[in-house]
């Protein structure tokens, strides 16, 4: 049956495909889909794990029992759980193991473009690159098999326009796979140096097998037409390249990255006039081309940096330039905004307002570094808002009552706990805010730890911050909960708490303003003969609020009733919702 | 090459362009095309500015559109379809909905709303077909049908038989809602510009 899919639907369907028993991962764009997708089939076990590595390392434990399992995660994603990866390639498998990756050239959500190949290398693990849906399938189908021939653990590498795009895919049904046997075996998995020393050397071996079989992959497919140009690309840049070159041009398009085939890119060479490497972001397949003796052209012509498309080639390999018309105007930007009746709003008020050193963190809230709030110094990686906010302070120890560290209930969970073991333990007094929305929000709400409910939609337990803070001692006084859209409340335990030599938490909650179930109030309005023009309720950033003839007015088809504007009215103009 | 139809659908992130690309995706397996649909998710879909590729024909390579190349630009809002202008193809069209939404920089009093945006585009020599669709979908019952109203008024200049595309709304949308959508289809078909 032939079907459009989404890249990541069809690596989910792989999964299903190829008798997959386990997912555990991490959601984060654009990995996410996958593993939701996969969630969906009753026959695979799935679940959100509270980071990478957890999950990398529980698929990894479910290989070893002898099932063909699964971990999905995006690019950083991948630095969090290298830890496992490096080891799972001396372990090697049970039942197959897939490492699916997505990397986000462009950076249509992400912190930083990062190149996953290199992990491949680095950790000496076979990756496989698809370059559209039908091939996000097979290649995963394929990449159980590998994993089980080598035995060893096979990453997928995907990036944001594979798994984001759609196009058909032929569907078949599913074949369960036995598990594999278990026999206790610790020379291959207690890796201690006695037993780690041989199997490294198991691991340089069946790199050289791998080698060997790259020659003759079927995913690597030399394709010739005109000769006098040569292509070597993987992923989605054959698909521009084709789009570009035609029949113009031969290409060789590799879909087994690690370890690259020698002897089948010296074929091509030898059959082609100039080649030329088309790669996003590092020159990764370049760089093995000169090792192994072959001139081509490629990043002295192509960027290192945000992704490509047709228009680039043309422009970089052709010297023609696109043509088209545009406006005189200059057209303002439209950034992506903390969306109407979000819960984050007000706590970022209070943080400007107060003019407090902020340590941020990612998700949602990052939002909160945009104008008007502008209420963020920092946003490096995941929970790096509490420990970094604990570097900062000891250093200047006079500001930890002018700082908070920022973070979200499911980046909390993900790495934020160790930051404030760190913190309680290295005698700091910094103050934690915890923006808890009940929801992982930022990649489209799935479950984490302290919603109290699985990936599978099945009631849990709920891991509280609270409890957490507690058990890892933080003083039960200085652990506090409110509600985010109290504005008054926020700005008096906060002063409280930067005001105390103990570090604290304090959690703002009330769930994100797009989550089933949460009731959206009537509009609030502006009455414009009480509005002194004073731009107030501008301070928040608030998208329903925009100035109408000379006065604030609230579109009310956006309007959630959150009610934090009329708290910053001082002219008692803005009415409406409950608090009328 | 060249008989790839390209189609992009803009709009601000909530709008719910999702279920457009669904339709014409829909409307264009009925007609057995390859087909690619490549959209973002995530960190654009915070009210920021959102755009579709959709692209079909015999053999699709590229899952994006870039600029000078797309057939028709339907958008759900009026400076969506100033920012997307480049990416129109010399003889495209752009079929757009008049909703006004404003962005950050303008709500913050930094810059401020293009005027006469129809206007200035059709000035550059381009064809723009422009409709009210959310008073269209009121018309027809249910403001949330603006979009299908807006794929009813690009119904047109798809290429292929309004049989199709009225098959592929049927496909896509909640059984429950099928006469609201199906009226907000034909009103925007039948729109006169």
């Amino acid at each position: 049956m032939k079907k459009i899919m989404l890249g990541n639907e069809a690596a989910a369907r792989g999964l299903y495909e190829a008798g997959c028993r386990l997912v555990s991962s991490y959601p984060g764009t654009p990995s996410t889909e996958i593993t939701e997708f996969a969630a969906k089939y009753d026959e695979i076990y799935a679940e959100w794990a509270p980071n990478e590595k957890v999950a990398l390392e529980t698929a990894l434990g479910a290989s070893v029992a002898g099932g063909r399992s699964a971990c999905c995660m995006k690019h950083v994603g991948l630095n969090v759980a290298a830890d496992p990866l490096f080891i799972g390639a001396y372990v090697g498998v049970g039942g197959g193991m897939l490492i699916m990756v997505a990397d986000d050239p462009g950076m249509h959500s992400s912190q930083n473009e990062q190149d996953s190949r290199h992990y491949a290398k680095a950790a000496k693990l076979p990756m496989l690159e698809p370059s559209d849906s039908g091939e996000c399938l097979e290649f995963v189908k394929k990449g159980f098999e590998l994993s089980e021939a080598y035995d060893t653990p096979v990453i997928i590498r995907l990036c944001t326009r594979v798994s984001h795009s759609q196009s058909v895919v032929d569907l078949s049904d599913r074949t369960e796979k036995e598990l594999a046997e278990y026999k206790k075996d610790p020379t291959k998995r207690v890796m201690a140096p006695a037993n780690a020393k041989p199997r490294h050397i198991k691991v340089e071996e069946r790199l050289e097998k791998m080698a060997s079989y790259a020659d003759s992959c079927e995913f690597n497919k030399a394709e010739y037409n005109d000769t006098k140009i040569g292509i070597i690309t993987s992923g989605t840049c054959y698909n521009y390249a084709h789009e570009v070159f035609g029949d113009g041009a031969s290409y060789l398009k590799i879909g087994l990255i690690n370890p690259l085939p020698e002897n089948l890119i010296k074929e091509f060479a030898s059959r082609c006039g100039r080649i030329i490497v088309i790669e996003e972001l590092d020159d990764y397949i370049e760089s093995f081309c000169r090792k192994i003796g072959i001139a081509v052209d490629g990043k002295n012509i192509l960027p290192s940096t945000d992704e490509f498309s047709q228009e680039l080639l043309r422009d970089k390999l052709l010297g023609i330039k696109a043509e088209y018309s545009q406006l005189e105007d200059q057209i303002p930007g439209r950034p992506p905004v903390l969306c109407p009746g979000c819960p984050h709003r007000g706590v970022f008020y209070v943080f400007k307002k107060l003019k407090l050193y902020v340590a941020g963190d990612i998700g949602c809230y990052t939002l909160g570094a945009s104008a008007p709030l502008g209420a963020m110094d920092t946003t490096f990686c995941m929970g790096a808002s509490v420990s970094s906010i604990h570097g900062f302070n000891k250093i200047r120890p006079d500001n930890t009552q002018k700082s908070v560290a920022v973070i979200g209930d499911s980046t909390f969970m993900h790495s934020g706990i160790t930051g404030l073991v760190n913190l309680v333990y290295n005698k700091g007094y910094s103050t934690v805010v915890i923006l808890d929305n009940r929801i992982t929000a930022m990649t489209g709400h799935q479950q984490n730890p302290s919603t109290g409910m699985t990936l599978k939609e099945e009631p849990t337990y709920a891991v509280m911050p609270e409890n957490v803070a507690e058990a890892v001692g933080v003083k039960k006084e200085h652990i506090r909960t409110v509600d985010p859209l109290d504005v008054a409340e926020v700005e008096k335990t906060l002063k409280e708490e930067l005001a105390s030599d103990e570090p604290s938490v304090i959690v703002c909650r009330r769930p994100c303003a797009l989550l089933k179930g949460v009731k959206r109030l009537p509009s609030f309005t502006i009455d414009a003969a009480k509005c002194k023009s004073c731009r107030a309720c501008m301070g928040i950033g608030c998208p329903c609020i925009s100035m109408v003839d000379g006065k604030a007015f609230i579109d009310s088809t956006l309007c959630t009733g959150c009610g934090l504007c009329s708290q910053l009215c001082r002219f008692g103009a803005i009415n409406g919702g409950d608090k009328e | 090459m060249n008989d790839i139809k390209n189609i992009m659908i803009v709009g601000v992130g909530g709008q719910g362009s999702l279920l457009a690309s669904r339709i014409i995706g829909n409307a264009v397996l009925l007609k057995g095309y390859d087909v690619k649909v490549s959209e973002v998710h995530g960190m654009s879909q915070r009210g920021g500015s959102v755009v579709t590729y959709v692209r079909y024909g015999d053999k699709v390579w590229s899952p994006v559109i870039c600029r000078g190349e797309a057939d028709i630009i339907l958008s759900f809002e009026l400076l969506e379809a100033a920012r997307w202008l480049p990416y129109l193809k010399k003889e495209g069209v752009i079929v757009v909905n008049t909703q006004e939404i404003n962005p950050m920089p303008v709500i913050t009093g930094a810059m401020t709303y293009p005027d006469n945006i129809v206007e200035k585009i059709r000035a550059k020599n381009v064809k723009v077909v422009a409709a009210d669709t959310l008073s269209l979908a009121r018309e027809a019952g249910n403001e949330k049908a603006s979009n299908v109203a807006l794929i009813g008024l690009m119904g047109k200049y798809l290429g292929f038989d309004v049989e199709t595309l009225r098959e592929a709304v049927k496909m896509s949308v909640p059984p429950k809602f099928l006469d609201v959508n199906m009226k907000a289809f034909e009103l925007g078909y039948l729109y006169e510009n």
